[in-house]
């Protein structure tokens, strides 16, 4: 019969229409739809139904931990007293080499005799160019560069403002435990387990006596060292 | 590719000299014409190379009598170094699948030329212009040679390895100055209004002798006088875009319009061109996967397949089976987000504006959170890397576990949507008065025109690379290939809704194979940022992508870390070649609708 099909379509659109109103009613005696974490977490899921709108800036969708954006440098967490800890980045630049934009630029140290010295002087990155690719995370072989979860970075000055310089990428280790507890550990147990089994080696080759105790690691690191690499 | 051949059933019974139907083809031709075909000699290619006077000749035996009427891909490739440029062409049996014919036809760098295949397969059409655009080839008989993707006062041919860009700072990524000095140059500060603009010469960026639309309808006379009542009518020549919401981007069409009726339409693309392949032959091979990302920009977990598969078969690298499965059900996810977010779209072209179109959008949303717990990103994923994955699935997707939220997404989430979208326009009285009959490709003109993915299927050809020429696991899986047959705007919906069906299919399959390969590794071999290639050669790698198939060629020099050539068969670009034969006699609305039902991104079709 001609118009089945509109009427159809029709109480498709009517069915989400009320839908939103039916969340409205449920959510009322439980502390309201909007900037609730309860309510937020339903409506962002499977089961969500209704209106799934976020209300940013507000609410904010929460951060997988493999999101990735932008760089930063990671750092020892300061010493009591100091602004800065010691720099993970021994300057190898390998980073810069597997870029695709090529958006790093490294400036190397260098000692006294002139040889290089493992630890950069400048390290830039042009975030206006840095397209969140996660390779230079991805391939740095001392953990020593990570991809951060901080997205708001608007400004007035594209020029100047957008070209971070060494201060403005650092941020301590503890910044990336926060925001990425389970690849930070995973990561510490992978630098564990290369340490000991290093000291393992060595002890190998240099005294016969002495058996350092095999590299203990609990299974739950194991699992996650054997199928994700040491990269996560 | 051999391996799939020699696989492949032999039920047929059919007796030839040799049971690989292309080597076998290949043999005929050089029997037929022993004195212009002849194998390609290098070491690590294949195919044949064809004398450019007999290139017609060649091309129309192999479309009539050997059964391979599908010119896939044509591209060109720069031999510098024999001063030759070269163009390759893939052309393919649909009705028995299988691997490609390649044709190459070379001719001098100096006064390029070679014949026009668009007599034989006008599907060459766009290929061919886009070629002359980047090599310039000079293409005989081709009935309408202008640039394509650059604009008209480009000076040079840009994918000859002797072009600079602008800026160019060095030949090959990584560049020199990034490290050790890591002396910071902004690009735009070293020239910003200098000689970043070349003109050819006698030519005028402000001349007001150039016009588009009189350029490109120039023989058209302007008033056209009807015998029978002697009525003289003006036809109209309209640009529709490039800003235009119906173009789904930036993207021109130039309408010559009688009334209402559309007499001719012609794309005018390229305001998105970046010259992918130019910054894919700078780059390193590793660096190209993030770019294969922003050319179908939301199905980008397929464009990575795709490139990946083919830089496998150049690199010969495993690639381990829990990996698989993840490509598959990353690949499955895709093309249901983007069929959804196509649907969506064609609804809105329809006029039923905005709010339709959302409720497509809530499941892609979903699968969108999985990519990101997953990749660390919604669109742009970066996912597949040589020889697996970049990552294993995550353990949680917004707090619920990830196996519970792909079974509950894949058995209920999905298959719901799908029937509030049968609801909202299958049947919809609006819809079909809209869409049946509308944007007519048949059959032949589908296989002519190269079209591909459901465009080619909505047409009545079931074709489809997973199941003509399988790539990972596709052939172990139990899955159809839908196919419908009238070849209108209305099909073109309805083969996106069942290819979706399908999807899930594969998808319930996927599901156990995941669970059983828990904690197997992801990525074989230990992952490496420098990767050169241990041997020369050629690979042409394709998936089928939700908006066709898409093909990577590329060439490599034998320790090269850089592809020689890396090419794109781009489907929404190849497809829109068959647009203005869609448009012609129906009204202006309708085009709207039909390039709709085409599903471009023009990520992909400027490239």
């Amino acid at each position: 019969m001609y118009g089945v099909g509109i009427l159809k379509g029709m109480a498709v659109t009517l069915k989400h229409f009320v839908d939103t109103y039916l969340d409205d009613i449920y959510w009322s005696s439980r502390g309201g739809r909007y900037y609730n974490d309860k309510a937020f977490e339903v409506r962002q899921s499977l089961k969500g139904k209704g209106v799934k709108t976020v209300f940013y800036p507000e609410e904010k969708l929460p951060m997988p931990e493999r999101f990735r954006f932008v760089p930063f440098l990671v750092t020892d967490d300061p010493p009591p007293g100091q602004n800065w800890g010691k720099d993970w980045c021994t300057s190898c630049g390998i980073c810069a080499k597997v870029c695709p934009p090529q958006c790093i630029w490294i400036e190397r140290g260098k000692l006294p005799n002139g040889r290089p010295k493992p630890e950069p002087v400048n390290f830039y990155i042009d975030i206006d160019i840095c397209m969140n690719c996660g390779f230079c995370m991805e391939f740095c072989p001392f953990d020593a560069i990570k991809l951060d979860h901080d997205y708001e970075l608007a400004d007035y000055d594209r020029t100047t403002a957008h070209l971070f310089d060494k201060e403005r990428l650092s941020k301590p280790i503890s910044y990336w435990r926060e925001i990425a507890p389970q690849k930070a550990a995973a990561e510490e147990a992978a630098r564990t387990f290369a340490e000991q089994s290093k000291k393992k080696k060595k002890a190998k080759r240099g005294a016969e006596g002495e058996q350092e105790p095999a590299p203990t690691l609990n299974d739950e690191y194991a699992r996650q060292l054997m199928y994700r690499g040491a990269s996560y | 590719m051999s391996e799939m051949t020699l696989d492949a059933p032999e039920d047929e019974g059919a007796v030839t000299v040799n049971d690989n139907p292309v080597e076998s083809a290949i043999a005929r031709l050089k029997e037929r014409f022993p004195d212009a075909v002849s194998d390609d000699p290098r070491d690590g290619y294949e195919g044949v190379i064809v004398d450019a006077d007999k290139l017609i000749e060649v091309s129309e035996a192999l479309r009539d009598d050997l059964g391979f009427e599908y010119l896939s891909s044509v591209t060109g490739v720069d031999l510098i170094d024999d001063g030759k440029l070269e163009v390759v062409y893939h052309v393919y049996n649909i009705e028995e699948g299988g691997s490609a014919v390649v044709m190459k036809a070379q001719t001098d760098r100096d006064n390029a030329s070679l014949p026009s295949l668009v007599s034989v397969w006008p599907g060459a059409d766009f290929q061919e212009r886009e070629v002359w655009d980047m090599y310039g080839v000079h293409f005989e008989g081709h009935p309408d040679l202008r640039r394509i993707l650059l604009w008209d006062g480009f000076k040079g041919h840009p994918l000859r390895k002797d072009w600079q860009e602008p800026f160019f700072e060095e030949e090959h990524k990584p560049f020199g100055s990034r490290w050790p000095g890591g002396s910071v140059a902004r690009i735009e500060d070293s020239n910003p209004f200098g000689k970043n603009v070349q003109y050819p010469e006698g030519w005028l960026p402000t001349g007001d002798e150039y016009d588009v639309e009189i350029d490109m309808y120039p023989h058209e006379p302007a008033h056209r006088e009807d015998e029978s009542t002697r009525m003289v009518t003006d036809k109209v020549t309209v640009n529709m875009g490039p800003q235009h919401p119906s173009t789904h981007g930036v993207f021109r069409m130039v309408v010559e319009l009688d009334g209402e009726t559309v007499v001719s339409l012609k794309p005018v693309m390229g305001y998105l061109h970046r010259n992918h392949e130019k910054i894919g032959e700078r780059n390193t091979f590793i660096q190209n996967i993030p770019y294969t990302d922003r050319l179908d920009y939301l199905s980008s977990m397929g464009n990575n397949l795709g490139y990946v598969l083919t830089i496998e078969k150049l690199l010969g690298s495993e690639v381990t089976e829990r990996a698989e499965w993840i490509r598959i059900l990353m690949a499955e996810l895709t093309r249901i987000a983007n069929h959804l977010w196509a649907l969506g779209f064609l609804i809105n072209d329809l006029g039923a504006l905005q709010t339709p179109m959302l409720y497509f959008y809530l499941e892609r949303e979903l699968i969108l959170d999985f990519f990101e717990a997953a990749s660390g990103a919604r669109l742009l994923c970066n996912y597949m890397r040589f020889g697996g994955v970049a990552y294993d699935l995550p353990d949680k997707v917004r707090e619920t576990d990830t196996m519970t939220f792909l079974h509950d997404l894949i058995y209920e989430n999905i298959p719901n949507v799908l029937d509030q979208g049968e609801n909202l326009f299958v049947g919809n009285e609006i819809v079909r008065t809209r869409s049946i009959g509308v944007g007519v490709l048949t059959r032949e003109d589908a296989i002519a025109y190269s079209a591909a993915g459901p465009v080619l299927r909505a047409s009545g050809v079931q074709y489809d690379v997973r199941r003509a020429e399988p790539y990972s696991y596709y052939d172990k899986l139990d899955f159809d290939i839908p196919v419908r047959y009238n070849g209108d705007v209305y099909d073109r919906l309805l083969i996106r809704m069942d290819e979706m069906r399908q999807s899930l299919r594969i998808l319930e399959q996927v599901l156990p194979h995941l669970k059983e390969t828990e904690g197997m590794p992801v990525i074989g071999g230990k992952p490496q940022y420098a990767i050169r290639m241990p041997k020369a050669g050629e690979a042409y790698g394709r998936v089928e992508n939700p908006k066709g198939e898409l093909g990577y060629y590329v060439t490599a020099k034998r320790r090269d870390a850089n592809p020689q050539r890396y090419h794109v068969r781009a489907p929404s670009f190849i497809n829109l070649t068959a647009l203005g034969k869609m448009c012609e006699g129906h009204k202006v609305a309708d085009v709207v609708v039909i390039l709709g039902s085409i599903d471009i991104v023009l990520g992909e079709v400027d490239r």
